[in-house]
């Protein structure tokens, strides 16, 4: 007969899809016809990072990990695994060896072995839905500890010490915002997390918050302990409705347990957290406009100072920090300011989470420690670009970030590094181009979407955004003009420099980053018509090969009649007409069409 | 007025207004706008306006500061969306592996705008900013279910297949 296994399902969304939820159903259903339900336990847990080759399985004691499970796969599961002790080679994770080593990092698996895990220390090694689950991986210690043996002040010590910065991009030291709150005087005051996550194309908070929200809760009851607060707000984004879920459940259980309410642990600190939902506005994710939308008002910012730590919510003091930022304090608590600031490097210290997407090979979330270069991840880590491509630029920072091209490939990953060479560390979006798309598309795009989510208040970012979108817009068409590239970094550097809030002031860097890196690909859109990703419609002509059979696909497919030629003869398009709307080339079977 | 014709229409105007009556109780009621908007989108599937009026009246403030409120936040929506909404992801990853061609390619399949809704009420055609599934790029999402790895022709064939099922319910 079998151990008593713990068999965890990923419920990230990739791998929902795949189908995790009902591999569930199904093994609940084998185990029950076996006889061994009340010995296995099954759970579905948050995204385990390794979107690719979901939906992904992982069996304890053992970390056994299987990939690409099918419902027909389960059979052998049940019987050979949770029965015969013989995991099913077949299905395993190749390269994934884990064992347990100091907080469980994963093993030395190519893609667990650079990493290591502090703020995700739990995701998918528990089941987030189960406060006892936590408990066991002494959850709640650091909380206890602090009620009980340090003062605030010895809290924002440790902090200090620890050299954590926050996670939500802009990298100021959480121990001085602390101690700037915590000296601010108010009869009341507030603790914020900011579960906004604006970046689009990225899931790092999502994650945290569906595979462990406790730590989260935790993170910011030490922070209300230390800063003198009795309520917290958790500003999530509503297109989460799994992460809204867990964390609203993991409220009701801490309640429950008398670690969130009056008097906790039996100390005199009381302290409670509600729910706000977001409703879709990237500018939200700015800590004053995110205050306004919690006192139920338009999203808009205001200059600081007075800064939130002084003047916040309802007026009052507040602190706000982003998941990751508080998902690290019960760590630092536990493992003592000293220990964390070993880990990393220069002025950052800690790890970071990122999601890790576009063309590559392993799309998914890892933790590296600070001082991990960009290689590391995008090779060592994850694989690599898929089919055979060229590796042509990474962009971190989401739309306030900059691509970086190969040469800056050895960068290490820290606040300062990649500041200097002209990108930012972000909330943790890092997405991989290769040689297919267009650069000048890739700025345009990054700025189609801050000039939308402007919020209008001030001049340089409304209008400024606009013209610079208007360029691009014009070079992507062709009809780029001299002195372009020139009024392009002009107006960069004014909006930079005149923006009221941080999205204005960020929003040209996708632009000028790419101007720098990337300025051939610009003048040739320019000056020669030319793009040479082949991915600017106006630059783009299609072109029927040898390869072509004669099926007559595309000339049924052309709504414009662009295409002639004779049943199973070579086709042809007559350039005069076609509208390069790409439809014979997404019918094509033969790969008889080419863009050039 | 809010429709209150049938015991579905009573129901939800009941819903909403207890909704209300709770958030007033607490401190700072006027912070719980978002909050009832929400409720109200989740009864009705968007903000008609004599809804947004009931809301102006029973929270105090004015529909002028709602009707702002309900605009800045794209999540709501103000006209009444199809059957089906098509959100179309445009998050970076999605844009990078061609999210573009996809959104033309359902654009030019049901002859709409994105913020458009079909003739016949079927679908409704939204762009997002990423939906957390970035590992399957491009990808889009009808009501709850997820479709991806897609390609402008799979795409066509997914709406086709919607199209389907919905015609031979009605058969
Ligand atoms: C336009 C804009 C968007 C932002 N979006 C986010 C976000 O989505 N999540 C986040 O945590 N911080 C975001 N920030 C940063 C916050 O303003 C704030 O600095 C952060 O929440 C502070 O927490 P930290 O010190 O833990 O990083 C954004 C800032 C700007 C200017
Ligand atoms: S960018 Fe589309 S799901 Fe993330």
């Amino acid at each position: 007969m079998g151990k008593e296994y713990v068999v965890t399902l990923c419920e990230g969304p990739s791998c929902i899809h795949k189908g995790s939820r009902r591999l569930r159903q199904l093994l609940e259903k084998k185990l029950e016809k076996h006889g061994i339900a009340g010995k296995v336990r099954t759970f579905l847990s948050g995204c385990l990072g390794m979107c690719a080759k979901g939906p992904i399985m992982v069996i304890n004691p053992g970390y056994v990990i299987y990939g690409g499970v099918t419902v027909d796969d389960v059979d052998e599961i049940v019987e050979q695994h949770l029965i015969k002790d013989n995991p099913v080679a077949r299905l395993t994770v190749k390269e994934s060896h884990l064992y347990n080593r100091f907080f469980r990092v994963f093993g030395d698996a190519k893609f667990f072995g650079k990493q290591m895990r502090i703020a995700l220390r739990n995701c998918g090694i528990i089941d987030p839905e189960s406060i006892e689950d936590y408990l066991s991986l002494r959850g709640y210690e650091a909380l206890a500890k602090v009620l009980t043996d340090m003062t605030p002040e010895d809290v924002i010590e440790e902090l200090k010490k620890s050299g954590l910065r926050g996670r939500g991009g802009a990298g100021f030291p959480t121990g001085l915002k602390w101690q700037f709150t915590r000296a601010a005087e108010s009869d009341e005051k507030y603790v914020i997390c900011n579960a906004d996550e604006g970046d689009p194309g990225a899931f790092m908070d999502r994650s945290a918050i569906e595979g462990d929200p406790h730590t989260v809760i935790e993170g910011m009851a030490i922070g209300a302990y230390a800063i003198g607060a009795n309520k917290g707000y958790m500003y999530i984004r509503a297109e989460y409705p799994l992460a809204i879920e867990r964390i609203q459940k993991a409220i009701d259980d801490a309640k429950k347990h008398g670690i969130l309410g009056d008097n906790i642990l039996g100390s005199d600190f009381s302290f409670d957290v509600e729910i706000k939902l977001g409703a879709g506005a990237f500018v939200c994710g700015e800590e004053t406009a995110l205050i306004h939308s919690i006192e139920g008002y338009r999203g808009m910012p205001r200059p600081r100072p007075p800064y939130p730590s002084v003047k916040g919510l309802f007026d009052k003091p507040t602190l706000i920090n982003n998941v990751e930022t508080w998902a690290n304090i019960p760590v630092v608590i536990i493992d003592g300011g000293d220990w964390f600031s070993k880990v990393g490097v220069g002025k950052s210290n800690g790890t970071k989470v990122f999601a890790v997407a576009g063309r590559i090979v392993n799309t998914g979330l890892v933790e590296v420690p600070m001082g991990t270069t960009l290689r590391e991840i995008i090779y060592d880590i994850c694989g690599g670009i898929p089919g055979n491509k060229k590796f042509k630029a990474v962009q971190t920072g989401g739309p306030s970030g900059g691509c970086l091209p190969e040469d800056f490939l050895d960068t290490s990953i820290d606040y300062e590094s990649l500041a200097e060479v002209g990108s930012i560390m972000g909330s943790g979006g890092m997405i991989v181009i290769d040689e297919d798309s267009c650069m000048v598309q890739m700025a345009e795009f990054f700025l189609e979407f801050t000039q939308s989510e402007s919020c209008g208040k001030c001049t340089p970012c409304r209008e400024g955004t606009k013209r610079m979108l208007e360029i691009l817009t014009r070079i992507s068409k062709g009809k780029g003009q001299d002195g372009d590239i020139e009024k392009l970094e002009r107006l960069g550097h004014m909006i930079q420099k005149a923006s009221l809030c941080g999205l204005g002031q960020s929003a040209p860097n996708p632009v000028l980053s790419t101007l720098k890196n990337f300025r051939d690909e610009y003048k040739e859109h320019i000056y020669n018509s030319k793009c040479r990703a082949g991915q600017c419609k106006a630059m783009l002509s299609y072109l029927i090969t040898d390869n072509c059979i004669g099926c007559g696909a595309c000339l049924r497919a052309c709504p414009v009649d662009a295409i002639t030629g004779n049943k199973k003869e070579k086709h042809l398009i007559n350039q005069d007409i076609c509208i390069k709307c790409g439809k014979c080339y997404e019918v094509c079977k033969f790969d008889a069409v080419a863009k050039s | 007025m809010p429709k209150t014709d049938t015991k579905q229409d009573q129901a939800k105007l009941s819903e909403l207004k207890e909704f209300i009556a709770k958030c007033k109780e607490k401190p700072n009621p006027q912070s719980y706008l978002i909050a009832v908007l929400h409720k109200a989108q989740e009864l009705y599937e968007y903000l008609p306006r004599d809804i947004m009026d009931m809301v102006a009246e029973q929270m105090n403030v004015p529909t002028a500061h709602i009707w702002g409120v309900a605009t800045f936040y794209h999540y709501f929506n103000l006209t009444p969306p199809g059957k089906y909404t098509i959100q179309v992801c445009l998050g970076t990853a999605c844009y990078v592996k061609g999210a573009g061609q996809i959104m033309e390619a359902i654009q030019d399949e049901l002859s709409i705008e994105t913020g458009g809704v079909t003739d016949d009420g079927l679908f409704s055609l939204q762009g997002a900013r990423c939906l957390g599934a970035c590992g399957l790029a491009p990808i889009i999402m009808v009501n709850d279910k997820i479709h991806g790895d897609l390609t402008p022709e799979k795409v066509r064939k997914v709406l086709k297949d919607y199209r389907k099922a919905e015609k031979s319910k009605a058969s």
